[in-house]
C-alpha cells in the first residue's frame, strides 16, 4: 500500500499541479477579469486601443484564464422568474382565422345566408349563420380550411377543431396546434427578452427557459429587479389603424369591429378606430430616434417587405383619410395621408423628448412580447451587500482554515502537517474544478467550502486514529501505517458516499444558491477523498522512505 | 506533546445510561413536534410567499417609525426585525440594518413595481439616504412548489441513504441510521420552532447537509461494529457496540471539533445573510454526533444483529479483499 509506482506518483502530482494551475487565476480575480474583458472587446472590435492591450497583457496568455463565476448574491444584480401567459396568444390566433373563415363562408352565401361573428369567448371563433338548417354546409366549408400540424407529437392532427352549436360554427385550436403555438410563443418571448436585456448592455446575463412556460432571467450588475421588469415588460406595441371618427365621450357606442382609444396627450379626446390594424409592429424592421421638419424629436421607422407593400397599398387607396399611430393602446398621432407612401418607411411625430424617442425606438426595435408575462419570483441584491458577503466569507474561510491547520498539527504533529498540505491542495482542487467547469460560486457555496475544510480532514483523522490503534499492537511503523490505510478505507468510502448522496439530491432538487452549495459540497467530498487517500499517503510514503524511523508518534 | 481530545484508551459504557439518553431524546423529539404544532415555524418568503426588503440607514434604527411609515400603505401583515451581525457587534459597530417582511399581495404573484416604489418612498421620508440592498419577492405559486420540492428532497435523501446502508450493511443498521437521522431533523425543526429563526430554502440545504454529516458519523461507528462483529464472534452485541464506539470515539470527537471550528468561524464572521443556515449546521453537527452514538447504536442493540456470519464469511471476506485493494 505504501509503494507507489512512478506513473502513479506522476499522476498524483500531475493532478495536484493541474488543480493549482487552474485555481491560480482566482487569486488575481480583478486583474484576470479585466484582462478577459479586454480580450473579448479587442476580438469584437478587431482593433485594440493601447489601454485595452495593456489590460489584456496584464495576465499572461499561457496561463489558464477561467474564473469561478460569482453568483448574484455575491456580485449583486437581479433575478426574475417569469411566466409567459401562453394562452393569451390563442385569442389573436382566432382573430387571424376570422378573415379566412369570413371569405370561405361568403362563397356559400346563397346557401347559408349572412354571417356574423359572436365575440363571447376570445379563445374561440364563433360565427352565426342566418340559415341554421344549413349549418352542416358551413361546417364542411370551414373544415376544408384545416391544415395538418407539422410536429413530431402532433402527427396526423389538424390545426383547428370545427364544431357546430345551433346556428353557430365554432372554431377552436386543436391540442396539437396549441402545443405548437405555445412553443412558438415561448421561443419568440425568449428571443425578445434576450434582445431587450442585451440592449441594457450588462455583462453575462442568464436567460433560461424553465419547464413549459417559464423563463429565468438573471442579470448581474443591474440596479434592481424593478428596473429589469420595466426593461422587459414595456410592451411598446405599435399598430396603425384606420380612423373612423373622434369623440369626447369615453362611453361612445361602438360597432363590434371598432375600438375606442384615448389620445396620448389630450385624454379627453377619444378616437374611434377600426379594430383590425392595418399594420402591426411585427412588420417593423428598424426604428431610430430622429427629428421631424420642425426639429421636434420623432422616431423614424422602416417596415419589412410585406409590411411595406401593405402600407403602400393602404396609403395609395386611402389618400385624404386619417390613420392613427397607436402605441400601447394610446393614439400618438393621427396624420392625414397626403400621398402614396411607397418603400415602407415613415416617421412618428408626437409629444416626444429626445430621451423618450431613444427609449421608444429601442422598445420598437425589440418588438412586442407575443403574450403577457407575469413574475412569480424576483430578487435584488445590491453590489455592496454582495461585496460584504464576499469579504465576510473570505475572512471566515481564512480563520476556519488557519484554525483547522493549527488544530491538526497540535493533534497529530508531523502527520497533521501532511494532512494540512493535503488540505491546502484540496482547496486548490475545489477552486480549480469550479473554474474549469464554469460553476457559479454563491454565498452558501462558500459555506460549503468552509464545511468541506472542516470535514476534509475527517478521512485523514480516520486513517491517523487507525494507525494509532495499529501501533499499539506493535508491528513496526511501516506496517502500522499500511494497516491503518487499509482498514480505514471502507469507513472512508461509506461515510463519504452517504454525504455525496445528499449533495447529489440537493443538486438535482435545488435551485440558485442551494445548488451552488451542493456543487461545492459534492466537489469537496470528491477532492477530499482523493487528497486523503493519495496525497497524504504519498507524502507519508516519501517521508518513510527518506527517514526510515524505528518508531513513530501519530 | 500532542493535543488529545479523548484519552487513548477509553472504556466507557455508553449503554449504562441508555435509558436516560434514549428517554431524553424521545422526550426532546415529542417536545419538538409539540412546539412545531404550537408555535409553528417562522417560514421565510420562500415557503409562504411575500416580500422582504433589507434597509440600510445612517440614522439610528427605529422599528416603530418604520412601522408607522408603512401603515398607511395597507400592505397587510408587516414584520420588521433588526438585523444583527455578530461580527459588527464584536467591533461595537452600529449597523442600523433592518429586514421588513410584507405578506403576499392580493391578485399578484411577485410584488409589483408600484408597491415597491411606494414602500421605498415611505421609508425614504424617514431617511432620504436609506438604501435597500436586498429585495426578495416570491409569489404564492412558486412558494407552494418550493415547499413540495423541499419535502421531496429530504424524503428522497433519507430513502436513498436507507437503501445504501441496507446494501452495504444489514437492514438493522439501516433502521438505526435512519432513526438517528429522523431524530436530528426533528430536533433541528424543534429548535427552529422554539427560537423562531427564519426557515427558508437555505435551511433545507442545511438539513440535507446534517443528514449527510450525521450519517457520516453513524457509518464510521457501524463500519467498526461490522468489523468487530467478525473479529469477536463470541462477544455479546452490547460489548461489541461499546468497544466499537470507544475505538472510534477519538475520531468522532476530532472530526466534530474541526467541523465546528470551521462552522463557528463562519457563524461569527460570515455575515448575517447565512446566519440561520450556519446555525442549523452547527446544531446539526452537535446532535448528529450525539445521535450516532446514542440513537443509532441503541436502536441497533435493541433490534439485534444476525451473528451467524459463518455461511457468508467466505464470500464476505472475498468481497472485502476487493474493496481494500
Amino acid at each position: 500500500m505504501l509503494q507507489f509506482s512512478l506513473w502513479k506518483k506522476l499522476l498524483i502530482w500531475g493532478v495536484c499541479a493541474l488543480g493549482i494551475l487552474l485555481a491560480s487565476p482566482n487569486l488575481f480575480y480583478t486583474k484576470v477579469e479585466e484582462s478577459n474583458d479586454a480580450k473579448a472587446l479587442i476580438e469584437l472590435a478587431g482593433v485594440a486601443t493601447p489601454e485595452q492591450t495593456a489590460k489584456a497583457d496584464a495576465w499572461p496568455a499561457f496561463m489558464p484564464s477561467s474564473l469561478v463565476n460569482l453568483g448574484l448574491d455575491l456580485r449583486g444584480g437581479a433575478h426574475l422568474l417569469a411566466e409567459v401567459q401562453v394562452g393569451d396568444v390563442y385569442a389573436s390566433r382566432m382573430d387571424g382565422y376570422w378573415d379566412e373563415v369570413k371569405n370561405a363562408l361568403r362563397e356559400e352565401r346563397a346557401t347559408i345566408g349572412g354571417i356574423r361573428r359572436q365575440y363571447d369567448n376570445p379563445n374561440e371563433l364563433r360565427v352565426r349563420i342566418a340559415e341554421a338548417s344549413q349549418i352542416a354546409v358551413a361546417v364542411a366549408k370551414v373544415v376544408e380550411m384545416r391544415r395538418p400540424v407539422v410536429s413530431l407529437s402532433g402527427a396526423g392532427s389538424f390545426d383547428i377543431n370545427v364544431t357546430s352549436e345551433g346556428a353557430d360554427v365554432v372554431v377552436t385550436l386543436s391540442e396539437a396546434e396549441k402545443i405548437a403555438t405555445d412553443k412558438r410563443t415561448m421561443d419568440q418571448s425568449l428571443e425578445i427578452i434576450r434582445r431587450r436585456v442585451d440592449e441594457a448592455g450588462t455583462r453575462e446575463p442568464t436567460i433560461q427557459r424553465q419547464g413549459t412556460d417559464r423563463v429565468l432571467i438573471q442579470v448581474p450588475g443591474i440596479g434592481s429587479a424593478e428596473e429589469l421588469k420595466e426593461l422587459i415588460g414595456k410592451t411598446a406595441k405599435l399598430t396603425f389603424h384606420v380612423v373612423i371618427g373622434t369623440t369626447g365621450d369615453e362611453n361612445a357606442r361602438l360597432k363590434s369591429n371598432q375600438i375606442l382609444l384615448p389620445d396620448q396627450e389630450d385624454k379627453a379626446v377619444y378616437y374611434i378606430l377600426e379594430k383590425t390594424p392595418v399594420i402591426t409592429g411585427d412588420h417593423l424592421t428598424d426604428a431610430q430616434p430622429a427629428f421631424d421638419q420642425n426639429n421636434a424629436a420623432a422616431v423614424n421607422f422602416r417596415l419589412n417587405t410585406t409590411g411595406g407593400r401593405i402600407f403602400g397599398e393602404f396609403t395609395a387607396n386611402n389618400i385624404g383619410t386619417l390613420f392613427a399611430i397607436v402605441l400601447d393602446d394610446e393614439v400618438v398621432s393621427a396624420p392625414r395621408i397626403n400621398s402614396h407612401i411607397p418603400g415602407g418607411s415613415g416617421i412618428i411625430t408626437g409629444n416626444f423628448t429626445i430621451e423618450s424617442t431613444t427609449k421608444l425606438s429601442i422598445q420598437l426595435r425589440a418588438g412586442a412580447l407575443p403574450a403577457k408575462v407575469i413574475y412569480l419570483e424576483e430578487r435584488t441584491i445590491g453590489p455592496e451587500l454582495g461585496q460584504d458577503s464576499i469579504d465576510a466569507g473570505r475572512i471566515a474561510s481564512m480563520i476556519a482554515f488557519a484554525a483547522v491547520l493549527v488544530f491538526m498539527v497540535a493533534s497529530y504533529g508531523l502527520f497533521g502537517l501532511f494532512a494540512n498540505i493535503a488540505l491546502i491542495i484540496n482547496v486548490a482542487l475545489i477552486f480549480g474544478l469550479l473554474s474549469a467547469i464554469g460553476a457559479t460560486l454563491t454565498l452558501p457555496g462558500i459555506a460549503g467550502i468552509v464545511l468541506t475544510i472542516g470535514m476534509a480532514v475527517d478521512a485523514n483523522v480516520l486513517v491517523f486514529e487507525r494507525i494509532r490503534e495499529e501501533l499499539k499492537t506493535a508491528k513496526g511503523p511501516a506496517r502500522a501505517i499500511e494497516l491503518g490505510y487499509e482498514r480505514a478505507f471502507s469507513a472512508i468510502i461509506d461515510a463519504n458516499i452517504t454525504t455525496l448522496i445528499a449533495a447529489v439530491i440537493l443538486f438535482i432538487m435545488g435551485s440558485g444558491p442551494v445548488r451552488g452549495f451542493s456543487i461545492t459540497l459534492g466537489l469537496g467530498i470528491i477532492t477530499s477523498v482523493f487528497t486523503a487517500i493519495w496525497v497524504t499517503r504519498l507524502l507519508i510514503s516519501i517521508w518513510l522512505g527518506r527517514t526510515r524511523p524505528k518508531t513513530i508518534e501519530v | 506533546m500532542r493535543l488529545k481530545m479523548v484519552p487513548s484508551d477509553t472504556k466507557l459504557d455508553f449503554f449504562s445510561v441508555s435509558m436516560i439518553t434514549f428517554g431524553a431524546s424521545v422526550l426532546a423529539m415529542i417536545a419538538s413536534v409539540v412546539m412545531f404544532f404550537m408555535m409553528g415555524l417562522n417560514y421565510g418568503i420562500d415557503f409562504r410567499g411575500g416580500t422582504t426588503i433589507r434597509t440600510d440607514s445612517q440614522i439610528t434604527l427605529d422599528v416603530g417609525a418604520y412601522r408607522a411609515a408603512l401603515a398607511p400603505l395597507n400592505l397587510g401583515d408587516i414584520t420588521i426585525t433588526e438585523v444583527i451581525d455578530p461580527a459588527a457587534q464584536l467591533t461595537g459597530e452600529v449597523t442600523n440594518v433592518a429586514q421588513i417582511r410584507i405578506q403576499a399581495q392580493e391578485g399578484a404573484e411577485s410584488v409589483t413595481n408600484e408597491v415597491i416604489t411606494k414602500i421605498k418612498a415611505a421609508l425614504n421620508a424617514i431617511d432620504p439616504l436609506m438604501t435597500f440592498p436586498q429585495v426578495d419577492s416570491v409569489g404564492p405559486k412558486v412558494s407552494g412548489e418550493l415547499i413540495q420540492t423541499a419535502v421531496i428532497a429530504v424524503v428522497l435523501a433519507i430513502s436513498a441513504v436507507l437503501f445504501y446502508i441496507w446494501l452495504r450493511f444489514e437492514w438493522q443498521f439501516s433502521v438505526g441510521a435512519v432513526a438517528a437521522l429522523v431524530h436530528d431533523i426533528v430536533l433541528t425543526i424543534g429548535v427552529f420552532a422554539v427560537l423562531q429563526i427564519k426557515f427558508d430554502l437555505a435551511i433545507i440545504a442545511a438539513l440535507l447537509t446534517i443528514v449527510g454529516y450525521s450519517l457520516n458519523d453513524t457509518v464510521v461507528v457501524f463500519d467498526r461494529v461490522r468489523e468487530n462483529l467478525r473479529k469477536y464472534k463470541k462477544l455479546e452485541l452490547k460489548q461489541v457496540l461499546n468497544l466499537s464506539i470507544n475505538e472510534t470515539l477519538s475520531r468522532t470527537v476530532m472530526t466534530s471539533v474541526t467541523t465546528l471550528i470551521a462552522l463557528i468561524s463562519l457563524f461569527v464572521l460570515g455575515g448575517d445573510v447565512i446566519h440561520g443556515f450556519v446555525f442549523a449546521m452547527i446544531w446539526g453537527v452537535v446532535v448528529g454526533t450525539y445521535s450516532s452514538v446514542f440513537i443509532a447504536s441503541t436502536i441497533l442493540l435493541r433490534l439485534g444483529v444476525k451473528r451467524d456470519w459463518s455461511k457468508e464469511a467466505a464470500k464476505a471476506s472475498g468481497q472485502y479483499a476487493n474493496i481494500d485493494a
